[in-house]
């Protein structure tokens, strides 16, 4: 698993590659391209299926001949480990250091979970309150919009001195500010994207207006919150790693990265990289999962 | 008192491009139980004068009642159901979902809500597919949910935008003739908007041909709807007779007329 971890997330740029070029043709008017991308994803459903199991087996060849090439690459040449470590070394630090790995992955993993979970609650419910009412809208937007265009780098040092450095809670709050951003902005989206034919039939029906967000707009909307919480998954574990890097408790992977590397450990530092991409790829992974299994049935 | 009342209505569309006349001076009366099609060329607002009705628009002049009432308490009362051009189901929603909509809506007991839309499945032939999604239904039957639906409070006026323009003719003739049925077993009257003179026809007892933009009623034609038979074989024999074809040739006259004027 971790000899192939570089692999796996060449092939995870890719799938999440394919949506914003078909969004930038098709809506313009999109603020965050990166973050709107994932809606018409959602729109075309299960359109982008596996094709069988060359679709497998091309990228699984593909990084196994990588890292043989890798593995020759360093012991023909001879490249000195702090520049490039060999595979085979990597791998052994991960099984000298695999219950630690283990141990430090689940802290990152819990931190970027409740980061998760938190950031995704709070995106939904300020989408709902801006779609309800306009002058929260008026309100929120930018400054949710804003947030988006905070690096994280600046936020986590200032979280740790505020909530001091023994709490998890910096980090989770970094983990809630990168994953409420896109959260919000796909499911405002949706919200705002319901078809005329639904309206006038809500219309016709003399329905209520929280009979209409309830039967019609929350509903709809449903691909576009799975959407943005697929594309939060993996950027929660990026925001948990990096916050560590900023001080405060050293027992996550972000911290054991930066400690290995300090103390000229390449090879570990290696290590706890692959258990980072495993780590990621596992969100990446259950993101996917969830928007699939709630909109298989649609369309 | 009559199903729907409309007295000298107007309707104008602005003020981006200043006002627009869409429909002018439309009086038009539908009894109870009676199907009145209208028809004319496209633009000419019978769309509008549909969505009039249903109270979707509000005229810029005269009046528009529906079961006595102005149209607006009457789509609080829901005393129609429409069905438009798409079917406009919603997706993530089973066949029977849908149907049951209106009746969620209004605070129908759950136990009841059942067996109405049990009951109109079955009118609509789509029984079996009550635990179908939307996409997985051809055109045709999603048009058919969207009427049951538009049925599941017992509308005494059933209100429908050409449903079948996107059909294929067999499709379209088999549905012509199951809504001739439908309309007879609940008695409702219904405002049908077409495009085609046939299917005005074979359906209305009268139709109502609208001149070009700006729309009004120059003429109402006699329809020939079977006063008795409403399966597929006996719609079919209708669309035989002399008199079907003196009705195709009075109506397409008409339209030829409003658009000379």
């Amino acid at each position: 698993m971790s000899v192939a971890g570089p692999e796996p997330s060449h092939g995870h740029g890719s799938a999440s590659g394919e949506a914003p070029v078909a969004e930038v043709g098709r809506d313009r008017a999109g603020g965050a391209v990166g973050v709107a991308a994932g809606g018409v994803g959602a729109v075309a459903g299960p359109r982008r299926r596996f094709r069988g199991a060359s679709a497998v087996v091309a990228p699984l060849v593909f990084g196994i001949v990588g890292l043989v090439l890798w593995e020759l690459v360093v012991r023909v040449a001879g490249v000195p480990s702090f520049l490039l470590p060999a595979p085979t070394a990597i791998a052994e630090q991960i099984g000298a250091q695999l219950p630690v790995i283990l141990q430090t992955a689940g802290v990152t993993g819990g931190n970027a979970l409740v980061g998760l979970v938190v950031g995704f609650l709070l995106g939904v419910l300020l989408a709902v309150l801006a779609a309800g009412w306009r002058t929260v809208s008026e309100l929120l937007t930018p400054v949710v919009l804003a947030a988006s265009a905070i690096p994280i780098v600046a936020l986590a040092p200032v979280f740790t001195t505020m909530f001091g450095s023994t709490t998890e809670i910096p980090r989770r709050l970094v983990v809630i500010v990168v994953v409420t951003v896109p959260v919000f902005v796909s499911t405002a989206r949706g919200l705002r994207r319901v078809r005329p034919v639904h309206a006038e039939l809500m219309d016709s029906l003399a329905a209520t207006r929280r009979q209409y967000t309830r039967y019609v707009r929350l509903p709809g909307a449903v691909p576009f919150v799975l959407t943005g919480l697929r594309l939060a998954a993996p950027a929660a574990v990026i925001a948990a790693i990096v916050a560590e890097y900023f001080g405060g408790l050293q027992n996550g992977l972000g911290s054991r990265i930066s400690s290995a590397a300090a103390n000229t450990a390449y090879a570990r530092a290696w290590a706890f990289v692959a258990a980072s991409i495993a780590l990621g790829l596992l969100f990446f992974l259950a993101g996917l999962l969830a928007e699939r299994l709630v909109t298989r049935n649609r369309r | 008192m009559s199903a729907v009342s409309l007295t000298g209505v107007g309707k104008e569309f602005g003020p981006v491009t200043g006002p627009v006349p869409a429909l002018t001076g439309v009086d038009l009366e539908i009894a109870v139980g009676e199907f009145v099609s209208l028809i004319g060329p496209s633009g000419c607002g019978k769309s509008t004068l549909l969505r009039l009705v249903a109270d979707l628009e509000q005229p810029t002049t005269g009046t528009v009642e529906v079961a006595g009432k102005p149209a607006r308490q009457a789509r609080l009362d829901q005393d129609y159901g429409i069905a438009f051009q798409q079917a406009g189901l919603l997706e993530w929603r089973t066949v029977a979902e849908n149907v049951e909509l209106p009746l969620q809506i209004h605070g129908v007991a759950k136990a009841e809500r059942r067996a109405r839309v049990a009951e109109l499945l079955e009118l609509v032939g789509l029984a079996d597919f009550w635990r179908s999604r939307p996409a997985q239904l051809s055109g045709g039957m999603q048009q058919r949910v969207a009427i049951a639906r538009a049925l599941a409070r017992r509308p005494p006026l059933l209100l429908m935008d050409e449903p079948f323009g996107a059909l294929d003719e067999m499709t379209r003739e088999r549905m012509q003739a199951e809504l001739l049925r439908i309309a007879r077993e609940s008695g409702a009257a219904v405002l049908f908007v077409t495009h085609s003179i046939p299917e005005a026809v074979v359906l209305s007892d009268r139709i109502a041909v609208l001149s070009p933009r700006p729309g009004r009623i120059t003429e109402i034609v006699a329809g020939r709807r079977p006063s008795t038979g409403v399966d597929v074989d006996e719609v079919e024999d209708v669309r035989e007779t002399t008199a079907f074809f003196e009705a195709v040739t009075a109506v397409r006259e008409a339209l030829r007329k409003g658009a000379a004027q």
